[in-house]
């Protein structure tokens, strides 16, 4: 029994066994997961009107889950397992995990889960259908959560399949003739992709057998011979996981799927779907095949193209787009390659710029999605072209915008500086020159396409009148709910640069996690 | 304990004669009949699992000249899931038919079909196994045509008579083997059939029977409409249930009294057909225009699935890869049985408040009754094979066998069926988003929308947590890995 529920030999430290489920250390997982998929389930019953009882679930769900992620920051920190297994059948097993990577990314959608469940509730104040959408948004987190800490690829894949389901309904909550359009594809890209996952860890399971995550992987034992198929799965693993991660040609859903009301673009783009994809590849890359095994079978050279390529072709879609959130939604399709691009370089430098990244990224588009969402709530504006001098009209927003274009760009100090500081460093460090020109160029393109949105918001003449003003009464620039949660994350941006160095810090995080991908 | 599974039988049928001479006690007789029958099948379960296998032969009389009934852990597991979806059904058609004043008609057919599908399920001789399949054809085919109109008539006529064309193949094969070997008991039957032209020319014919019945493609033409027309519970019995229980004889018919006579290339035929149906059944599904049509034709690929597996058993000794194969057939099985009967019942349910099942005019009645719609949702991640349903690990399971028996293109079916049956399900859920104004508030009723709701559950989220139990209640060996490439590293 316990020879089957712990493979030996795999598993490094503290194993605990299927029926010690009240280990704290196996409690603490689940907690998490289930900390937003039981409020969620509870919202689905809860009446339209009763919003007094839905924000409080919703918060109480947010706030819960943040100290129990407080908790396991500080254990892990201290090199404890948290690790819960369930076995489905012999040799499958349903396992969470928390190391340092998990933890990046739980506390990175947790934290800004909470800001965008306060920003939906004030953005979909008097829409109808709100206990589905928080019932659904809420299993994204929860789905996402099961991404983070799933300790093997089966388990990731579950979350991951659970995640396209949960996201369906919210890209197509509006229920127009464009949304459903938009919901189609996007399920028929993720969907197909999720396939190519399923099968792709199927088969890896046939290969190398039941294997769960291990820092520095576990593939590099196995016999020549099967490295072909090994070269073959690896291939069917990203071109799926590549959907979500929004890489190019994979990436036509993700422009669509902006039909969606602000709190979703900045679920899709920030804490979850493009998220999971990148996690996963990051997941493939450091965790199952090894980042230095996975180079000599020549995979992360393909990668790096690929992920290069992405990047320049998201920033050059981005420049011709007028429509505001299109043109942040081709930004995310280049800067979320930044992470594939620093996981397919060799080296502990790139690898930390790669992995800072992934929270990086999403503190700062959140910004730039949610300042997008008060733009068209507050003043009707959809349109780059409309936005002439709404930097006198909503300063504060104006302000968190730029922080955010600004980051994105590279501008120190902001956090995407550090970001591209670590990835040239590393591509030095590996002696991958051509990266430095991919940077440099896609610098350029980032300022292209942000520069001019600032200079009309902030220097060019208002106009008369705004497209659809809202008057909400208030005495800010609009609603605090929708202010106040992009202003404290373009704060967060700039302070996750300025104290890039300090403990705790995103860069720190992602620091523990390469000294132990690369057992320095 | 034996004396079980004569009960899992007799019980229905006495409570089919009370119905039928109790008209106007038909509904309490009817549900009591249910509750016995169903708490008696889950015994049957139950006793499996503390003991084993149980055997009985009938009045003391042994093979070769009594009714024997037999009930393994592969019996115990179908027969938890028939006898719960049928108590499901039965709660559920109380309410459905409480207004049309069917429910007379309705108890002593349902109670005599239940009874033969228990029956058939447990049955330890061929000519058994031929009266219950009379049975089941001849209640099955009333009970379609319950709803009276032309087109259920029409169908369910047709639907007799290809049951009877069936029945007579699958009898006369069993002639053909009384003739050569003298038994018809199982068992014995196993040890006496070896490989040569009577043996074969028997399995043709009793395949050919039973594959009618199971509705294999090219022979599904008949259900499609029979399932579709008939009333909403009953698609749900003749889809999730009746088809399972043809299919299951010919699963049990292969791997017992013919392993001789059986060959890989014969199961790959029927493989390929299987595969067949999963294409087809799927495209026909994604272009039905009606909710119950898509179920039925969802029905020709689920059983289609089945049949993939039939390959990949031929071709894997006793072992772990066979352990797991016949758990991800048991799976696929458990759970398209809940999910398919949820989904019917969900779909009966929206066809009564819209007055019509056209998916294309649906939103209104889905989006005012998200009870039944969130039924028809966990049915649909249960058809295409979202983790975390049974299905799910049923897939997974036969997948990974594809890959460790190097018959990868099964994979290939698997993937164009899985995306297919996605574009099915998300055509018929992304009307409930529709903004289309609600016409009225029809009330909604506890008793039809409980049983969808729990059925397809069970389906998406209880078998999850069953599956290990279920490896264990098969008999198989736990400490079993799943199958690896020969030397698997670990």
């Amino acid at each position: 029994m316990n020879a089957l529920t712990n493979p030996p030999g795999i598993l490094p430290g503290a194993v605990f066994a299927a029926g010690g489920l009240m280990d704290m250390a196996a409690l603490l997982p689940v907690l998490i997961l289930l900390s937003s998929l039981l409020p969620g389930l509870v919202i689905f019953l809860v009446k339209e009107e009763s919003r007094a009882l839905r924000a409080t679930l919703n918060l109480f769900g947010a706030i819960f889950k943040l100290m129990l992620v407080g908790m396991m920051i500080w254990g892990v920190w201290h090199g404890r397992v948290y690790e819960a297994r369930l076995p489905v059948v012999p040799g499958l097993e349903l396992v969470l995990h928390a190391d340092a990577l998990s933890v990046l990314f739980v506390t990175l959608s947790t934290l800004l889960w909470l800001i965008a469940t306060i920003y939906a509730i004030g953005y979909l104040e008097n829409s109808p259908n709100r206990s589905r959408f928080f019932g659904f948004y809420s299993l994204c987190v929860s789905a996402t959560m099961g991404i983070a800490l799933a300790g093997n690829l089966m388990t990731f894949v579950l979350f991951y399949e659970i995640l396209t389901l949960a996201t369906f309904p919210l890209v197509a909550h509006r229920g127009t003739a464009k949304a459903l359009r938009g919901a189609k594809l996007y399920l028929a890209y993720t969907m197909s992709g999720g396939a190519l996952v399923v099968i792709g860890t199927i088969w890896l399971h046939v290969v190398a057998g039941p294997i769960d995550f291990v820092e520095r992987g576990v593939l590099s034992g196995l016999p020549a011979a099967r490295h072909g198929q090994l070269i073959a799965i690896f291939a069917v693993l990203i071109t799926g996981l590549g959907v979500k991660a929004a890489l190019v040609p994979l990436h036509g859903w993700l422009p669509i799927a902006m039909v969606a009301p602000a709190p979703v673009s900045a679920l899709l783009h920030a804490v979850a779907v493009v998220k999971a994809g990148a996690f996963g590849i990051l997941r493939v890359i450091y965790d199952v095949y090894g980042v230095e095994f996975a180079a000599s079978l020549g995979l992360l050279a393909a990668l790096s193209v690929v992920a290069a390529a992405t990047i320049l072709w998201g920033s050059i879609k981005a420049l011709s787009e007028n429509g505001l959130k299109r043109r942040l939604a081709y930004s995310t399709v280049s800067q979320v390659s930044y992470i594939a691009l620093g996981a397919s370089i060799v080296g502990p430098i790139a690898t930390i710029g790669g992995m800072v990244h992934l929270v990086h990224q999403g503190i700062m588009k959140i910004t730039l999605f949610l300042c997008a969402g008060n733009y068209a709530e507050t003043l009707g504006i959809h349109d780059v072209s409309e936005m002439d001098g709404v930097g006198r009209r909503m300063p504060w927003t104006t302000l968190a915008f730029s922080v955010g274009a600004l980051g994105m760009i590279g501008f120190p100090p902001i956090a995407g500086f550090v970001t591209k500081w670590y990835l040239g460093l590393g591509a030095v460090t590996a002696g991958a020159y051509w990266v430095l020109l991919v940077l440099a160029l896609s610098t350029l393109l980032n300022a292209a396409y942000f520069l001019p949105i600032l200079y009309r918001a902030w220097f060019l003449p208002t106009p008369g009148t705004w497209p659809q003003e809202h008057d909400h009464g208030g005495r800010f620039e609009t609603m605090p709910a929708l202010l106040w949660p992009p202003v404290f994350t373009a704060l967060l941006s700039i302070l996750a640069g300025l104290f890039a160095g300090a403990p705790f810090s995103p860069l720190e995080w992602a620091t523990l996690i390469a000294k132990r991908e690369y057992g320095l | 304990m034996d004396e079980l599974l004569i009960l899992a039988v007799a019980l229905p049928i006495l409570g089919a004669t009370l119905t039928t001479a109790l008209p106007r006690w038909a509904l309490a007789v009817g549900l009591l009949a249910a509750l016995v029958t169903s708490a008696t099948g889950l015994a049957v379960t139950a006793a499996v699992w503390w003991q084993g296998p149980l055997h009985l032969a009938v009045g003391g009389w042994e093979a070769p000249l009594g009714v024997a009934l037999r009930a393994d852990g592969l019996t115990a597991a179908l027969l938890a899931m028939i006898n719960l979806v049928a108590l499901g059904i039965s709660i559920y058609a109380s309410g459905y038919f409480r207004a049309s004043g069917k429910l007379v008609h309705f108890w002593p057919l349902w109670l005599l079909l239940w009874a033969s599908l228990n029956g058939a399920f447990m049955s330890a001789d061929l000519f058994n196994i031929y009266v219950t399949l009379e049975v089941m054809g001849l209640s099955a085919a009333s009970l379609g045509a319950l709803g009276g109109s032309r087109a259920a008539v029409v169908a369910n006529l047709r639907y007799l008579l290809v049951g009877l064309l069936g029945s007579m193949t699958y009898l006369l094969g069993v002639a053909l083997v009384y003739t050569a070997y003298g038994t018809l008991e199982l068992h014995l039957l196993a040890e006496r059939i070896t490989a040569g032209p009577q043996g074969a020319a028997a399995l043709v014919l009793v395949t050919a029977g039973l594959a009618l019945k199971a509705a294999l493609f090219p022979l599904h033409f008949w259900l499609p409409p029979a399932h579709s027309a008939a009333p909403a519970p009953v698609s749900a019995a003749l889809s999730a249930l009746v088809v399972k229980a043809a299919f299951y004889l010919i699963l049990r018919l292969w791997l017992g009294p013919f392993a001789a006579v059986t060959t890989t290339s014969a199961a790959v035929v029927l493989g390929l057909l299987g595969a067949g149906g999963v294409v087809w059944g799927s495209w026909r599904a994604l272009r039905a225009e009606r909710l119950k049509l898509l179920a039925a034709y969802s029905t020709v690929a689920q059983v289609g699935y089945l049949f993939l597996f039939l390959p990949m058993l031929a071709v894997t000794p006793a072992g772990p890869g066979r352990a797991s194969l016949t758990a991800g057939l048991a799976l696929m099985a458990l759970s398209h049985g809940f999910a398919k009967a949820g989904l019917f019942l969900a779909a009966g349910q929206l066809q009564q408040y819209a007055g019509h099942d056209r998916i294309n005019d649906l939103g209104p009645a889905a989006r005012e009754h998200p009870a039944s719609t969130f039924a028809v949702a966990l049915a649909g991640v249960a058809l295409v094979g979202l983790p975390p349903s049974g299905t799910f690990f049923g897939k997974w399971l036969l997948i990974s066998n594809a890959f460790a028996t190097g018959q990868w293109w099964w994979v290939v079916v698997v993937l164009l069926g899985t995306l297919l049956a996605a574009s099915y399900t998300f055509r018929v859920l992304s009307r409930a988003f529709s903004t289309e104004r609600v016409p009225r508030q029809a009330p909604t009723d506890l008793r039809t929308e409980l049983p969808a709701l729990v059925l397809t559950a069970t389906a998406v989220v209880l078998l999850l947590f069953l599956a290990r139990p279920l490896w264990t209640l098969l008999g198989l060996d736990a400490d079993a890995a799943l199958p690896g490439l020969a030397g698997g590293w670990r």
